[in-house]
């Protein structure tokens, strides 16, 4: 048994109901991660991506959250209020089945930070019709040392995946002599 | 660097199979900025008048507006400019929807359609990857089944369509070229079809630069939830209950009878428990905050979204109700027909047929019941069928190729061109000038920045004017003068006619919708951008350094470009008319002394025709040039445009704020109506 502590819980809770498929999430999400910041507005590098099927009346908001190499089974299907949605459409993983989440130059994977720093991510922000509400909250759990990985080790992981391990601290080790 | 645009046209010539990718010339943005602009110098470079709409050398032209891509919120309007078979002039068309964003981070500004394909096809643009693919497969399918079909054949979700359906293929007049929630109307679909081309679907993952990110961007995210938090902002008759202006106002059957007090609380609360019932949801377009769409799925339809006024025009022009309406666009949309030219086609013939012109011979089986005659006709009208194959050609051709009386049944077209119905009492001295001197021939596309009412208590009127942040100083005091139930002077209704329409071509350059510009003055003051805002956010975006005047000025430069193109097709003064019955009581001589200052004020001859003095100060001496050479000008006319400053010693230029809307918390359009109209 572990030790308990207090750890904050920070949320983005999607409305369905209130979207009305605008897109300024993505467009926010990417401007904000832009290098330097708010340089580019580009939907594609956005952290949240709508899926959208307009004759579905399919609207979802949907954030990356973590990186995996292989590709889920994913042929669930839901139906909510006569509508039926797939199950990739909640799915925030940045898998081989898509083209979401992948930065388009590199194909390296973006992952969501919450926009550490502000008082709301972005995409809260800028969604007026709180299709998008931030929330915090604290809980305990029980103390655990796993750090979760951030973007950059997402980006290491896959090319990790995409060449082999060796190839990569070849390569490392090759450039950090030439400094 | 190029900031806003990306710099660059794709050229396809769907006759020679061959596609390019054309840098552009950086200064016509500062003379055009982009959009219809830009288009406008195209056609006139490039489609000499002799060139009618259906031939190869007609150009169809898609331009994502200058400020489209980049973060300015309810910006992102494409433009259709092409030469109309229906009015042989340059044609106005607009959409938004998502395509105008995923075309330029796709790398172009343009898309520039030449030639015709020996088959149809459909254009796949893939970043730097164009291809003009087969598109057999696809035809006679709808709109949207186009754009389905396309996105699962090219395997990704994200592409974005604008496809025709049966009607532009078939070459109606009235097609519309059609995407997810937005079509572009005015006949331009026929055009597409006449080249053959069923689709265009794009997807865009490039980068598009603006000069000033940061500031551009913090600016755009507190206009947007401002323009969120405004009433006046949107498409206020899209979300309100009310609607007794257009039905109590607005003319029935074939732009024929008014019905006043059709509108009861008693019809309200059966279309709203209706309208629930089918309706999924409101929806908008790119980086949007308003709802001014709705998602709606009728009982054995499709799920289809519905925009602007089509919402009234099919019910109205069949003497129905928002159910057939809902019914009726479900398929009318998915063959690409424009809402406002083909009810009105459809109720012309069912007029035509009652009067006996039309007979059991041309409409056999011909049913009785109004809303089943519509749907008859529109089946008729999309496969050019019998009678339809006359009617696909516009009210005004038709009338003229069934004869026999049918001409005096063409009582609501300008310049050949089907417009809103409405018939109303006494002339309207700045609409009749809207009316005869737009080259848009759609007075919904020309009017909208001056209020439609006068305010009767002196007080409301002067707090009006003093939160009236969009108005530049002489229009306060124009309102001011102005009693109900009275006209504005003769020079007050040429300025509201000049800002109205120039505020149109700014958007229609930029890509700013009009129900957050343009058209969202005339209920009430509030539009989110105006001459005096909307410099910032080009200047943040594009690199450029312009103020109010500056913008007018380009403003002023595409309508003039525009309006050269018409001349050289033979437009001209006589032309120039509203719908003949368009008010009962006229006033002849003070029409021709309105028409007569107008021209005066704009810089043209008394035939409508700019001057070479007006051409040469706005840059356009080459058109000038041409018109001498074809004996349009003599080049001795110096009546110069009139200038008209933003500025004054009560709006001083360092004193405008970037993103100013007007305040206010308690504004429906549906009081604001019962009150003024």
């Amino acid at each position: 048994m572990g030790k308990l502590v207090k750890k904050i819980v920070r949320s983005i809770n999607v409305d369905l109901d209130k979207c009305n498929g605008c897109r300024a999430c993505e467009i926010a999400c990417a401007a904000y991660h832009a290098k330097p910041r708010y340089s580019s507005f580009n939907p594609n590098r956005a952290r949240i991506r709508m899926v959208i099927d307009a004759q579905n009346d399919e609207w979802v908001a949907v954030r990356s959250t973590n990186y995996t190499k292989a590709e889920c089974d994913g042929r669930r299907t839901y139906t909510i209020n006569g509508k039926k949605y797939s199950e990739c459409s909640f799915c925030g993983m940045i898998c081989p089945s898509r083209d979401l989440f992948k930065e388009p130059d590199s194909g390296l994977p973006l992952k969501c930070d919450m926009c550490e720093g502000e008082k709301e991510p972005l995409c809260v922000q800028i969604c007026s019709r709180n299709a998008l509400t931030y929330e915090e909250r604290e809980v305990e759990v029980e103390a655990d040392e796993q750090v979760k990985p951030d973007e950059m080790e997402l980006g290491l992981q896959s090319l990790i995946d995409k060449y082999g391990m060796q190839k990569l601290s070849d390569a490392f080790a090759r450039m950090s002599q030439k400094g | 660097m190029r900031y806003a645009e990306t710099g660059y046209n794709l050229e396809v010539d769907l006759s020679r199979g061959n596609i390019e990718k054309v840098e552009t010339d950086r200064r016509l943005t500062e003379l055009h900025l982009g959009g219809n602009g830009t288009a406008a110098k195209i056609i006139w470079d490039r489609v000499p008048p002799e060139v009618e709409a259906f031939s190869p050398d007609n150009l169809l032209i898609f331009s994502a507006g200058l400020l489209v891509g980049t973060p300015v919120p309810g910006c992102n309007r494409t433009m259709v400019d092409t030469i109309s078979p229906q009015t042989n002039f340059f044609s106005h068309s607009i959409f938004g929807g998502y395509f105008g964003p995923e075309l330029k981070h796709a790398g172009y500004d343009k898309i520039v359609i030449r030639g015709k394909a020996p088959d149809l096809v459909y254009l796949w643009i893939n970043n730097d990857k164009v291809e003009i693919r087969d598109a057999s497969h696809l035809k006679g399918k709808g709109a949207q089944e186009t754009a389905a079909i396309i996105k699962e054949e090219l395997k990704d979700p994200r592409i974005q369509v604008a496809a025709i359906g049966l009607a532009g293929e078939n070459r109606l007049f009235m097609a519309s070229i059609e995407h997810v929630n937005a079509s572009a109307a005015r006949g331009v679909g026929s055009v597409m079809g006449d080249k053959r081309l069923k689709a265009i679907a794009v997807r865009g993952t490039k980068d598009l630069q603006v000069a000033n990110p940061e500031e551009l961007f913090k600016l755009c995210l507190k206009h947007s939830q401002d323009m969120h938090a405004s009433p006046f902002v949107g498409d206020l008759m899209a979300i309100e209950w009310n609607d007794a202006f257009h039905h109590d106002n607005f003319a029935w059957g074939n732009a024929r009878v008014r019905r006043k007090g059709f509108w009861t609380q008693e019809i309200e609360d059966r279309w709203k428990e209706y309208t629930l019932k089918i309706r999924d949801r409101l929806q908008g377009c790119y980086n949007c905050p308003k709802n001014c769409h709705l998602v709606v799925k009728p009982p054995g339809r499709q799920r289809y979204i519905l925009k602007c006024f089509g919402k009234g025009t099919w019910h109205m022009a069949a003497f129905k109700e928002i159910d057939f309406t809902f019914d009726i666009l479900a398929l009318s949309q998915e063959y690409g027909v424009d809402s406002y030219a083909a009810p009105q086609v459809i109720a012309f013939a069912i007029e035509l047929y009652e009067a006996g012109i039309l007979t059991d011979k041309d409409l056999p089986d011909f049913p009785s019941d109004s809303g089943d005659r519509f749907y008859y006709l529109l089946e008729k009208l999309v496969r050019r069928e019998g009678i339809g194959d006359v009617l696909a050609n516009g009210v005004y051709r038709a009338a003229r190729q069934i004869g026999k009386g049918a001409e005096e049944y063409d009582h609501n077209t300008i310049k050949k061109f089907e417009q809103v119905p409405i018939k109303l009492g006494r002339v309207n001295y700045p609409y009749y000038l809207m009316y005869c001197t737009s080259d848009k021939m759609a007075i919904n596309q020309t009017e909208g920045s001056y209020p439609q009412d006068p305010i009767a208590d002196p007080v409301e009127r002067q707090k009006f004017v003093d939160e009236w942040i969009a108005a530049p100083e002489r229009f306060k005091r124009y309102f001011m003068e102005w009693e109900p139930r009275t006209n504005p002077s003769v020079e007050a209704s040429i300025n509201i006619c000049d800002w109205n329409e120039t505020m149109h071509y700014v958007d229609d350059a930029t890509g700013l919708c009009a129900f957050c510009s343009s058209f969202r003055g005339q209920f009430g003051g509030g539009t989110a951008y105006h001459i005096y805002n909307i410099p910032a956010f080009i200047n943040l975006a594009a690199g450029m350094n312009i103020d109010a005047d500056d913008l007018w000025q380009i403003a002023r430069r595409n309508r003039n470009l525009v309006r050269a193109i018409n001349v050289s097709r033979g437009l001209r003064r006589a032309d120039e008319k509203p719908p003949e019955d368009h008010w009962k009581i006229r006033e002849p001589e003070k029409e021709k002394e309105l028409l007569d200052e107008y021209y005066k004020f704009k810089g043209w001859t008394q035939d409508g025709i700019p001057s070479k003095a007006t051409l040469d100060k706005l840059g356009l001496g080459y058109v000038a040039e041409e018109f001498i050479r074809r004996g349009i000008l003599t080049g001795n006319e110096d009546n110069l445009y009139t200038e008209t400053p933003c500025y004054s010693d009560e709006k001083q230029k360092e004193n405008m704020q970037f993103s100013a809307l007007r305040k206010s918390s308690e504004f429906t359009l549906t009081e604001y109506l019962k009150k003024n109209k």
